[in-house]
């Protein structure tokens, strides 16, 4: 186990530095001038060609990312052509919010989902499973932003039950952090319950039709016991890949979602710092984004070993 | 004794189990309306009754109806199921939750796959440990220790080792006995074992039975014992069913069926059990030998970079030939290493050490072009003809496809599979058909033909009738005798079977841990059997003692 998590955290060094030069190479692929953006409308040749000086962007391709590259190495991601601030202090305070987000909608997609599809599973061909089964084409089919909007419309604008727009920090008490981050959460998880939903039904029916599950029955246990202990225990690897790709998938859709609901995380940072050509942050935060989908990834592939002891690193 | 009882006594007795003129029915769409119908038995306290019957009998659907686990669309639709004088079915008959409620703790059952019937992410321990937080009201030390206890009673090395241990770490035998334990941990008036002992080798096998005997006679459980072996009958069984079609067929003390059967069917099925003699054969074969082993070794290395090496030695100096005509078997139980000898041979694996020549050509070298002309000479047939045969190609198709590699024309080849579909006596015209439309039987015989399609000189069967019922079993062993003295193949026959190894083969090998511990005539290993492996080995075969009765034909 211990050589395993030294040589998947040694194998992230790589995948980083490739994440690293397309990102860098990428941006500079796109149509468009950091230094006209900063300037604005009413400047000048000259004015421009001073700010792309002093920005740096005047030198060749490979000069400034060996100096990007450097500043890597000693975990400074540069300034902010815009904000004039560390990247990593701008990462840092907006990272709040996001990860508020993520880990909200992720509780209630696991809530919901996966005793649904479980249930739905266990009564292979109810009504509970067809209405789910429907749900989920209807969940995969309507886009977030679409979604978030009736939602504020309605739980928001009708019936007043939650703020329409904004965020208030942990900080501020867990009332008000939940009650600003509920809405938002439910648009973001309408797509991941349909998703994990699924899975999980698939993976518990799978289960309930091999041999222990009727072992389980002939012991005489409660169908209760058959069901979580025998049948989802054994479909867990599959749901909590699932669940760790919806993670790392979740934390890109943000994007949408903060921007319908004005919450200042790093979805809105990524809006902005793309509209103004601000380098240095688009860079930082998708280099920030795949250190998280390799975390959660090496995640997900520890806790295989938690979930069925036949896995051995 | 209780195998000494008379009918009378038995009668006066209250059974443990009374089924009476039980019927199951199927869902509309099956091949018969009820899986079975008009079934009467009794088990009394202490008597091991066999339901015995080939598969589609309909003897696992019975054991399951008085379990109360039928799947949904199967249900229980006449006839009434008695458990100690309380009834399991019928308007009389028990709730949902009171039957669940005697699950376990009156009535138990073993499976057939202890591999697959144990729950894979759960220790041993608390597979045990949830039966009894479940039936008893005792303080989780007290269970601890009668789950130890019960290990031990079932013979398992380190109980301690074992309650922490998962399944996969267990042996097969070990696995069956955690099932047993498992199963009389609560003393059940009634034990139903599906098929116990039919996916253990043969000398765990012997244990198993023993084990099951010695518990029963201990604790005076009645055992309802469903399996498909003779040999496991006579081993076992105090009375015996036997069952066709769903229909019961036969019904008496076993020594009566066994020796004296009155029903046809009874006496075709039981003519069918190879016997373990080996007959006397004609010992020389002429000519050069068609493929000859020689020093085979097989080595597999594990670990990586950072773990330590470890070395296992599948196949150690195996060295063997087979003349044209000649049958020479490989028998050995799981892991003793003759699937790899099969799949060195036929270079699906490569050997790591050793010589292999087909005839003048050495195999063992070949390139790639030399091995897929190679391959056109030894053919190998596989144990399960449902996975072997792809589901979704015509069979006609699956048998062509060799020739039309090698560049036979379709026409040829077409004509060929014709001629060969006569020789494994099914009718040209089913070439059109998909696998899954024809039985176990029909498919070994299809695969048999795909086989022989490229005209090969030596024939691989790798336990090829291990899957097959023993009436049908006995039909593909006499088609392949006949099938080898017309074309003179060579055959290299792979069994955990001792008494079919008996039968079709003129030498065998022993073989134990990757090592060829004998070999020999048939006749003299099976007769005078000099490693001690060996001797264990036939010490185990179910019902060896057992004159069964033959047909005089």
């Amino acid at each position: 186990m211990g050589t395993f998590l030294a040589k998947r955290i040694l194998a992230t060094i790589p995948v980083m530095l490739i994440v690293a030069i397309i990102v860098f190479a990428l941006i500079r692929l796109v149509p468009g001038d950091p230094a006209a953006v900063i300037a604005g409308n009413m400047a000048t040749n000259e004015d421009i060609a001073r700010i792309r000086t002093e920005l740096g962007l005047d030198r060749g391709f490979f000069a400034q990312f060996a100096i990007w590259a450097k500043g890597l190495v000693t975990g400074d991601l540069g300034q902010s052509f815009f904000f004039k601030k560390d990247v990593t202090a701008l990462i840092a305070e907006r990272v709040g919010p996001t990860l508020s987000l993520a880990f909200l909608t992720i509780m209630i997609t696991v809530l919901i989902a996966v005793p649904l599809g479980t249930l739905a599973a266990w009564r292979h061909g109810g009504w509970l499973d067809r209405a789910l089964m429907g749900f989920s084409v209807l969940g995969f089919s309507i886009p977030v932003f679409v979604i978030g909007y009736l939602f504020a419309y309605f739980f928001a604008l009708q019936i007043d039950w939650f703020p329409v727009q904004g965020y208030k920090p942990f900080s501020a008490g867990i009332g008000e952090w939940i009650r600003h981050l509920l809405l938002p959460a439910l648009t973001l998880s309408i797509v991941y319950v349909a998703l994990i939903a699924r899975v999980t039904r698939a993976s518990v029916a799978e289960a309930l039709t091999e041999d222990y599950v009727r072992t389980a029955r002939a012991k005489g246990l409660p169908e209760s016991r058959v069901l979580i202990k025998h049948a989802l225990a054994n479909a867990a690897v599959p749901i909590v890949t699932v669940i760790g790709i919806g993670v790392a998938l979740l934390i890109g859709g943000v994007v949408v979602t903060e921007s319908v609901f004005s919450i200042p995380g790093l979805g809105t940072l990524t809006v902005d710092a793309v509209l103004a050509r601000d380098f240095p942050v688009i860079q930082g935060v998708i280099l920030f984004f795949s250190v998280l989908y390799v975390l959660i990834n090496l995640l997900v592939d520890v806790s295989y070993v938690f979930l069925d002891p036949r896995i051995r690193y | 004794m209780s195998r000494a009882e008379s009918p009378q006594e038995r009668s006066t007795a209250t059974p443990v189990l009374s089924v009476r003129d039980l019927a199951i029915s199927l869902p509309s769409g099956s091949d018969r309306s009820h899986a079975v119908e008009h079934i009467s038995f009794d088990v009394q306290a202490g008597e091991i009754v066999c339901l015995l019957g080939e598969s589609g009998s309909g003897k696992s659907v019975i054991a399951f109806s008085i379990m109360g686990l039928l799947p949904g669309n199967v249900h229980v639709s006449g006839g009434d199921l008695v458990l100690n004088g309380t009834a399991l079915n019928g308007a009389t008959g028990i709730d949902a939750a009171r039957l669940r409620a005697k699950r376990g703790t009156e009535m138990a059952m073993i499976f057939q796959e202890p591999m697959t019937a144990l729950n894979p992410v759960m220790s041993c321990g608390e597979q045990l440990d949830e039966l009894l937080a479940q039936h008893t009201s005792l303080p989780a030390n007290a269970r601890r220790a009668k789950v130890i206890a019960m290990f031990e009673a079932v013979k398992l090395p380190e109980p301690e080792r074992i309650y922490a241990s998962y399944p996969h770490q267990l042996s097969g035998g070990q696995r069956q006995r955690i099932m047993i334990a498992m199963a009389l941990i609560l003393e059940p008036k009634l034990l139903i074992a599906d098929e116990p002992t039919t996916a253990l080798d043969v000398t765990t096998q012997a244990e198993v039975l023993s084990l099951i005997k010695a518990l029963q006679r201990e604790r005076g459980t009645a055992v309802l014992f469903i399996t498909h072996d003779m040999g496991v009958v006579a081993e076992i069984a105090d009375r015996v069913v036997v069952l066709e079609q769903g229909k019961q067929v036969e019904t008496g003390d076993t020594q009566t069926v066994l020796s004296a059967p009155r029903e046809p069917y009874t006496q075709m099925l039981i003519a069918s059990v190879p016997p373990i003699e080996p007959p006397v054969r004609a010992s020389e074969f002429a000519g050069p030998p068609a493929l000859r082993v020689e020093s085979l070794c097989k080595t597999y290395l594990s670990g990586g970079w950072f773990q330590k090496r470890r070395e296992t030695r599948a196949a150690n100096l195996v060295s063997f030939d087979v003349r044209p005509g000649e049958t020479v078997g490989i028998v050995g139980e799981s892991g003793s290493g003759k699937s790899t000898v099969a799949r060195c041979i036929t270079r699906l694996i490569d050997p790591t050490k050793g010589t292999i020549s087909l005839g003048e050509q050495a195999l063992h070298l070949g390139s790639a072009d030399e091995l897929k002309l190679a391959r056109k000479r030894i053919q190998i047939v596989f144990q399960d003809p449902y996975r072997s045969l792809d589901p979704r190609q015509r069979v006609g198709e699956a048998i062509i496809e060799g020739p039309l590699n090698f560049g036979v024309s379709r026409d040829a080849a077409m004509r060929r599979a014709k001629e060969l579909m006569s020789l494994v006596r099914l009718s040209p015209e089913v070439l059109s058909r998909y696998p899954s439309e024809f039985s176990g039987g029909q498919r070994q015989r299809i695969s048999i033909a795909r086989a022989l399609a490229l005209d090969p000189e030596v024939l691989i069967c790798d336990e090829a009738v291990s899957a097959l019922d023993v009436s049908v079993q006995a039909q593909v062993l006499t088609l392949l005798e006949e099938i080898q003295a017309r074309l003179k193949l060579a055959i290299v026959f792979i069994t955990h079977d001792l008494r079919v190894a008996a039968q079709i083969c003129d030498r065998v090998l022993v073989m134990s841990r990757g090592h060829v511990v004998e070999q020999g005539l048939t006749r003299d290993v099976f007769l005078s059997p000099q490693h001690e492996y060996t001797q264990a080995l036939l010490a185990s075969a179910p019902g060896r003692h057992f004159k069964f009765a033959r047909n005089s034909a």
